[in-house]
């Protein structure tokens, strides 16, 4: 089953996929769901940072795989690939994945040696996604 | 190398206890033995030269060990080159046949054993080792010279043996304790051997596999082969119990580092409980040259609660992960649990010498307590930093480099360790004065400048206040109601001004003026001009009042006192002309008078007391007046102190009703 969560902010600041190969593939479903994301940010209106807004759901369902979408108030989208195959997984799970990302990457922005903008190479960050990953898939 | 019992040289075997045998792998280690086990020369040499055997010996010696022939020092050939030292050493001659018996460690000054100790027993790269070793890995100028001195102290067998447990253990991190551990075996061995036995421990023999420093280190010092070895089973429980108490070093922050922390800290943040910003912390963390991605790993580690700022644990902790670092500790992946802020060890930080001197002591017996921890701090940073010689070469640039980032202070110290000039903190670490001398100098810098600081801060506000309080106000105004109230007729200015001199009120104002002070600056100059009036007014009485006093000289204590209180008031305010009157009038009172009112009271009351009558009286009189003068002044002030409380009431009435009509706006 393959997976693939990635933390986009423009670029790619963040990729990680399980298994590791098809990257390639993840990053071109990534850029194409951004799209997706804009239409929805567009579609939404208020300014109003709310933690719903926050969440986008399912952004582009394909026969492979469904993409779900996370905006931070910052514009920094967080974006999950799941296979098709996988019907295990509800909207609240992905929320909660969500969430736990949206926590780790804030607490990656609070080290002041961080800059936004760079990839993020924090360990603790690493192990915490490889977490969820092999939790939830 | 071969650790056995036998050390080949063409042929000959000799056999090595195993304290021999651990010293020796753990010098065999030191001398940057290569692919082929061949040893470098240059290292070598250094150690035959910190032997302090004459050339000639060593030429014998070479030769003998059949180096010579071979051209070069395999591990059988050093090995027996180094019993051969030792045999030469113990007064015995060069001969194969020498080394056949037991014999003491060979010592080789400046690379001690300990160091050789550290050397082989760790064998991760450590800085500290380098600078330790540095004479060994490369700082070949100063080494010898370096060793012998710090070394020297100890050259005794036990050191050896010592050195030889320690090298067992192999693991770098545990080294440091084990180290530490060996050194005060060699007890005597000033603050430096302790590191470098340290060193040595840490730098974990390449032979020796890892692991336990301390259990091996117990069981090696519980092996006291040789006699000389006496304070082995002393040692040994200190070592145990420094063991138990540097299980977790390098993870464990020393009360030094911890102090040197404390300071860090407060250079960055004068209040202990409150917190540093993230920039602020990024900023002094970046000085220490690390890369970016280890300073931020280390910022994960230490920041726990994840709001981007570090309370002063948080802070040590990622202090001691720095100098970890920069000594050549690889970072963990997780915090260690001696590192946690939670943390506390016993006798750590609260009360650390209890737990921190210690081990410390166990160290060196004779070795001074601070240096012997600040050498162990760094011992342990370098014993890490030991293992690869040019690898160590470029960690030991780094460290120096702490001596930049931290001590900016102290520069001196640092060079100084460099240099390996001074014998305390010998060059093990550069990284350990960093730390150390940072941390010892630093202490006393930053803590100098900062309270420095501080009391200037404190300073300059208090001054002013006072002369207006007490004078100023009361002459001009009080003065007049006082005399209205009190109906003395005469002179109610002069008298006034006389009790204002007088005195005795001076205490009780005395501690009202700073917060006079206070409220004078906030007041307008009305009050100054107001004060000033009534100091033109009291020049005038003042003048009058000398009058007075001159006349009434006699015992003039009190009038004494008056006249420097007016002055000293008067001073505060600047009004010159009051103040050379004072002088003139009393010169010697006023000097006298800044010093204490009470005493002024007290000695013009004994003074009337003793002078005649009149004149007592008199002075009594002033007295009386001038405490009133002195209580009118004061409650003028508390009137204006209070109307101005009125004012910053309505003004905080009219911004919170500001605020309420702004929070409804906000809310939605």
């Amino acid at each position: 089953m393959q997976t693939a969560i990635m933390i986009v902010a423009n670029y790619p600041l963040y990729i990680r996929s399980v298994p590791t190969q098809g990257e390639l593939k993840f990053h071109y479903t990534v850029h194409t769901s951004l799209d997706v994301v804009e239409e929805k940010i567009s579609g939404v209106g208020k300014a109003l940072a709310d933690q719903r807004e926050l969440y986008l759901g399912l952004l582009y369902p394909t026969e492979d795989y469904k993409v779900y979408g996370y905006m931070t108030n910052s514009k920094v989208k967080f974006v999950i690939v799941v296979d098709s195959s996988n019907t295990s997984l509800r909207d609240n799970e992905i929320r909660s994945m969500f969430r736990k990302l949206h926590n780790s990457f804030t607490d990656v922005m609070c080290n002041p040696f961080y800059n936004p903008g760079d990839p993020i190479q924090s360990k603790a960050f690493d192990s915490i996604v490889s977490t969820m990953m092999v939790q939830a898939f | 190398m071969d650790q056995g019992s036998a050390a080949g040289t063409g042929g000959t075997f000799i056999s090595l206890s195993d304290t021999e045998q651990r010293c020796y792998s753990g010098l065999y280690a030191l001398c940057q033995p290569d692919s082929s086990g061949k040893l470098a020369a240059g290292k070598v040499a250094e150690l035959f030269r910190a032997s302090q055997l004459p050339a000639e010996t060593l030429h014998q010696v070479t030769e003998v060990c059949g180096a010579k022939r071979l051209g070069y020092f395999g591990c059988g050939q050093f090995y027996v080159a180094l019993k051969l030292m030792a045999a030469a050493q113990a007064g015995l001659p060069v001969r194969l046949e020498s080394v056949a018996g037991e014999l003491p460690l060979p010592l080789f000054i400046g690379i001690t054993n300990e160091l050789e100790m550290r050397y082989p027993n760790h064998p991760s790269t450590n800085e500290s080792q380098p600078h330790i070793l540095g004479s060994l890995t490369g700082s070949a100028p100063r080494p010898p010279a370096d060793r012998p001195v710090l070394r020297h102290p100890d050259t005794s067998t036990d050191k050896q043996e010592a050195w030889s447990p320690p090298r067992s253990p192999g693991i770098s991190p545990p080294r440091s304790p084990s180290a530490y551990r060996s050194y005060p075996y060699g007890a005597q061995r000033n603050g430096t051997d302790t590191l470098l036995a340290y060193d040595g421990k840490v730098a974990g023999c390449p032979s020796v596999p890892q692991e336990n420093s301390s259990p091996s280190h117990y069981s090696l010092k519980l092996q006291p082969e040789q006699p000389v070895i006496t304070r082995v089973a002393s040692v040994e429980r200190l070592v145990e119990r420094a063991e138990m108490d540097y299980s977790d070093d390098p993870w464990r922050i020393t009360e030094e580092q911890h102090e040197y922390y404390t300071n860090q800290f407060r250079s960055l943040q004068p209040d202990l409980s409150a917190l540093i910003m993230g920039t602020v912390a990024k900023n002094f963390f970046t000085k220490s040259k690390l890369p970016i991605p280890e300073l931020s790993h280390i910022w994960e580690l230490s920041d726990v609660d994840k709001d981007g700022a570090l309370t002063f644990p948080e802070f040590c902790t990622a202090f001691h992960l720095i100098v970890a670092r920069k000594n050549g500790y690889t970072l963990p992946e997780t915090l260690p649990a001696t590192l946690r802020p939670g943390f506390v060890e016993p006798g750590v930080v609260p009360a650390p010498p209890s737990e921190a001197t210690e081990p410390l002591i166990v160290f060196d017996d004779n070795m001074m307590p601070g240096a012997n921890q600040l050498e162990m701090g760094s011992v342990d940073l370098q014993m890490t930093s030991r293992p690869g010689v040019t690898s160590k070469q470029d960690t030991r640039d780094e460290s120096r480099k702490p001596e930049e980032f931290s001590p900016k202070r102290i520069p001196d110290p640092h060079e100084k360790p460099i240099q390996h000039v001074s014998t305390l903190k010998p060059d093990s670490p550069q990284e350990l004065d960093a730390n150390m001398k940072s941390r010892t100098r630093p202490r006393s810098y930053s803590s100098t400048s900062i309270d420095d600081a501080m009391k200037k801060v404190e300073e300059p506000p208090t001054p002013p206040p006072r002369p207006q309080k007490t004078h100023s106000r009361a002459s001009s105004l009080d003065l007049n109601k006082l005399f209205q109230q009190s109906a003395q007729g005469s002179r109610p200015s002069q008298h006034s001004l006389s009790a204002k001199s007088g005195w005795l009120p001076r205490p009780p104002a005395l501690p009202p003026r700073p917060p006079a002070t206070q409220i004078f600056s906030f007041l307008p100059g009305s009050e100054k001009s107001s004060q000033k009036a009534v100091q033109q007014a009291n020049f005038a009485d003042f003048s009058k009042f000398r009058e007075e006093e001159s006349s009434v000289r006699g015992g003039l204590s009190t009038e004494d006192l008056a006249p420097p209180k007016l002055d000293s008031t008067l001073r505060h305010q600047g009004h010159a002309p009051q103040k050379p009157v004072r002088r003139k009038l009393h010169p010697e009172s006023q000097s006298a008078t800044p010093p204490s009112a009470a005493p002024y009271s007290a000695a013009t009351l004994t003074k009337s007391t003793q002078r005649p009558p009149p004149k007592q009286k008199r002075e009594i009189q002033m007295a009386i007046r001038k405490n009133r003068e002195t209580n009118a002044v004061l409650t003028r002030l508390n009137s204006e102190l209070q109307q101005q409380l009125k004012v910053v009431h309505r003004e905080r009435v009219t911004l919170e009703s500001q605020l309420e009509l702004l929070r409804p706006v906000a809310s939605t």
